[in-house]
C-alpha cells in the first residue's frame, strides 16, 4: 500500500538512472544506513560487535567480490578464501615492511595483491568455462595456502604460519575496540558496496553480464573477452582480498594460511547460490543467512526444545541445528532457485500493485 | 525510390570454407555496393550462415580474398570486423537473456564508451555524463523500433517475435554502416514480418546502411532486395536481381527439382 512509485515521474535520464529510482527504496536505505552507522553502535554489546557485525560484513564483501566473479561475469570460481588469505598476508607485510603505512592503504595494497594473484589464476578462464574452470580456480585455493605455508617470508617467520595483526589506526586514531572495528569495516564494506553498484550498471558491468549470456554475441558486438574477463577476476578478487585484509585486522586479530580452506571458499559460494547469483544485495543475504542463522538457531533450538519437554543433550542440540539449517537451505533453494534477493524482488513486485494480482 | 546505390564496398572473392572435410563454402565469389539491400538465399545448409560469419570474422576462410573499403586481406577479425562498422543480429537469437531491452541495447555501444572502468565505478562525472548522452541515442532507436514499453523488461520474458526486433536493436545502436542480418524474419506470423520488413528498409533508407540479409520467405527476398546471391551445397549458383534469380533455371531446380 506505501510501495508504490505512482506519481513520481522522472524527466530526465540522470533520474531515470539513480540507484534507487523508487522514493521509498531510498527511504528504507537511508534508514537503513541511520541504524548501522548511529542505532547499533547506541545499543550494541561487544559480543555483537565481534561475533555478528563483523563477520556478517566481511563475508558480505567477499560473497560481494564472488558474486562480481560468478554472478556478473559468470565464471565459475572456487578460489575465493585463497584471494582472501593474499588479502591478509598482503596487508599484514605492507604494515610490517613499510613504516609508518597507513592501514586503509593497506587493505586496499593487500587487495591489489589479490587482483594479481586473480589476474594469474584467472588466465585458464580464456579456454575454459563452468564446472572445468571452477576446477582450475582450485589450483589457486590450493597453491597459495601451500606457498603462505611453505615460505615463511610471508608470515614473518613466525613458527607456526600464523600471523598476529599490527594494532592499527586510521588518521592516528586508535582503533581498538569491537565498536571501533565494526565502524571501519562498515565504512569500508558501504563505500565497495557503492562501487560495486555503479560498476555493474555501467559498461563495464553490462560487458561481464554480456560474456556471461552468450560470449560469441558478445564478441560479435566488440567486447573484448579476454579483457572483460580478466577484469572481472581482478576486481573480484580484490574485494575478497581486502575482505581477507579485514577479516585479519578487525575480527580474527590472529591468523593463520589453514583458515582460509576450501571450506571457505565454498561457504562464500553458498552465500551468492542462496542470496541471489549476480545481485549486489544478494551478497549481503546471503551473507546473512549463513552467518547469522546458525547463531539464531543455536540461540533458539535449546530453548524451544525445553518448553516443549523435550530433554535433549547439548551434542543432539548442535547436530540438530545443523539439520535445521540444512533443512531451510534446501526449502529456500527450492521456493526459489534464484535466491534470497530474487525473493525480494517478486514481494516488492507484488507490493507495488497490492492488492491486484496483477 | 530515389536510392543511390553506390560503389562496392565489400569484395569477397574466391571464399572457401572447410571444417575438417566438410566443404561449407566452395570458391565464392560476390560482393556488396555501398547503400544496398543484398540477399542470401538457398536451401538449408547451403552455407548462407558461413557466409555471414566470414564476413564478420567468426569464422576464418582457408582461401579465398575479403576486400572491405579498399583494403585487401586473408579474413576478417571479430573486433576489426566491429569496430568497422558491421554489425549482425543471428539466426537464434543472441541476446543477453539476463539484461533488460535497455542494457542489451547499450551493450551495442560499447565500442564508443571511452570512460575506463575506475571512472565508472566513481560514476559521478565522466562516466555519468557519458552514460546519459548513450541513452540518448539508444532512446533513438527505441523510439524507431517502437519497443519503448518494453524498455526495462529483461529480454528472456519477451516473445519471439520482440526479442528478434530487440536484437535489431542492438545491432542499430551501434550505427552500423552495413549490418548483417541472419533470417530475421524467421518464425514470425505476416503482420510481425510486415513490421521486421519495414524497419529493415527504414533503416536502408533513412540511415543509409548497407544490409546483407538472409532469408527464406520468398516475397520478402524478391519484394525487398536489390540484388540476391544463391547458394546451394555451399557453391554459388545464382546472382543477380531478383527477377533474373527468379528465373535462372539452376536456382529453379535447386528449390523445386529438376525433372528427370
Amino acid at each position: 500500500m506505501f510501495y508504490r512509485e505512482t506519481g513520481q515521474f522522472k524527466t530526465s535520464y540522470a533520474a531515470d538512472q539513480q540507484f534507487f529510482p523508487i522514493r521509498q527504496d531510498r527511504i528504507g536505505i537511508a534508514l537503513l544506513l541511520l541504524v548501522a552507522f548511529v542505532g547499533v553502535p547506541l545499543f550494541a554489546t561487544d559480543y555483537w560487535f565481534s561475533a555478528i557485525l563483523i563477520p556478517f560484513l566481511i563475508f558480505s564483501l567477499a560473497a560481494l567480490g564472488l558474486n562480481i566473479l560468478t554472478g556478473y561475469a559468470g565464471q565459475l570460481s572456487l578460489g575465493s578464501a585463497a584471494f582472501m588469505a593474499v588479502g591478509a598476508f598482503g596487508a599484514y607485510n605492507f604494515i610490517l615492511r613499510v613504516p609508518g603505512m597507513p592501514v586503509i592503504p593497506a587493505f586496499l595494497l593487500g587487495g591489489l595483491c589479490a587482483a594479481a594473484v586473480g589476474i594469474l589464476f584467472g588466465l585458464p578462464s580464456l579456454r575454459i568455462k563452468g564446472f572445468y574452470l571452477a576446477v582450475a580456480t582450485l589450483a589457486a585455493q590450493f597453491f597459495v595456502v601451500w606457498a603462505l605455508t611453505k615460505f615463511g617470508w610471508f608470515s614473518n617467520y613466525s613458527s607456526s604460519g600464523v600471523i598476529t595483526a599490527q594494532d592499527i589506526s586510521v588518521f592516528g586514531y586508535g582503533v581498538d575496540s569491537p565498536m571501533e572495528k565494526y565502524l571501519l569495516t562498515l565504512v569500508i564494506v558501504a563505500v565497495m558496496a557503492v562501487l560495486a553498484k555503479n560498476l555493474v550498471r555501467s559498461n563495464t558491468g553490462r560487458s561481464w553480464m554480456a560474456v556471461r549470456d552468450m560470449d560469441v554475441a558478445a564478441e560479435v558486438i566488440g567486447i573484448p573477452l579476454m579483457k572483460t574477463k580478466l577484469l572481472a577476476f581482478a576486481v573480484s578478487s580484490f574485494y575478497c582480498g581486502v575482505a581477507g585484509a579485514m577479516a585479519a585486522y578487525c575480527y580474527l586479530g590472529t591468523v593463520e594460511p589453514d583458515y582460509f580452506t576450501l571450506d571457505l571458499s565454498f561457504k562464500i559460494l553458498f552465500m551468492i547460490i542462496i542470496g541471489g547469483v549476480g545481485s549486489i544485495l544478494g551478497a549481503f543475504l546471503g551473507s546473512g543467512f549463513i552467518v547469522l542463522l546458525p547463531i539464531f538457531l543455536n540461540i533458539t533450538v535449546h530453548p524451544l526444545f525445553s518448553l516443549l519437554g523435550l530433554d535433549v543433550s547439548t551434542a543432539v542440540a548442535s547436530n540438530l541445528e545443523l539439520m535445521v539449517f540444512g533443512g531451510l537451505i534446501i526449502f529456500f533453494l527450492a521456493v526459489e532457485p534464484h535466491g534470497l534477493a530474487r525473493l525480494w524482488q517478486i514481494a516488492k513486485e507484488k507490493l507495488r500493485i497490492w492488492p491486484f494480482p496483477h | 525510390m530515389a536510392r543511390e546505390i553506390g560503389e562496392v564496398i565489400l569484395d569477397l572473392r574466391n571464399i572457401s570454407l572447410r571444417f575438417g572435410g566438410v566443404k561449407a563454402l566452395t570458391d565464392i565469389s560476390f560482393d556488396v555496393r555501398d547503400h544496398e539491400i543484398r540477399a542470401i538465399i538457398g536451401p538449408n545448409g547451403a552455407g548462407k550462415s558461413s557466409m555471414l560469419n566470414v564476413i564478420n570474422g567468426v569464422y576464418r576462410p582457408q582461401e579465398g580474398e575479403i576486400i572491405f573499403h579498399g583494403e585487401h586481406r586473408r579474413d576478417m577479425d571479430t573486433h576489426e570486423a566491429s569496430a568497422a562498422g558491421i554489425a549482425r543480429t543471428f539466426q537464434n537469437i543472441a541476446l543477453f537473456k539476463g539484461m533488460s531491452v535497455l542494457d542489451n541495447l547499450m551493450t551495442g555501444r560499447n565500442l564508443k564508451i571511452k570512460t575506463n572502468f575506475l571512472q565508472q565505478a566513481l560514476w559521478w562525472g565522466p562516466a555519468q555524463r557519458e552514460e546519459i548522452e548513450h541513452r540518448k541515442k539508444v532512446e533513438e532507436v527505441i523510439d524507431f523500433l517502437e519497443i519503448e514499453h518494453i524498455r526495462k523488461t529483461p529480454v528472456g520474458r519477451l516473445p519471439y517475435g520482440l526479442q528478434k526486433r530487440v536484437e535489431l536493436g542492438r545491432a542499430l545502436a551501434a550505427e552500423p554502416k552495413m549490418l548483417l542480418l541472419d533470417e530475421p524474419m524467421a518464425g514470425m506470423n505476416v503482420e510481425e514480418k510486415q513490421d521486421m520488413c519495414r524497419f529493415v528498409l527504414d533503416v536502408n533508407d533513412q540511415f543509409g546502411t548497407t544490409i546483407v540479409l538472409i532469408e527464406h520467405d520468398m516475397g520478402v527476398v524478391m519484394d525487398i532486395s536489390d540484388r540476391v546471391v544463391v547458394l546451394d551445397y555451399g557453391k554459388k549458383i545464382g546472382d543477380g536481381t531478383p527477377d533474373e534469380v527468379k528465373n535462372n533455371p539452376e536456382v529453379i531446380s535447386a528449390y523445386l527439382g529438376t525433372q528427370h
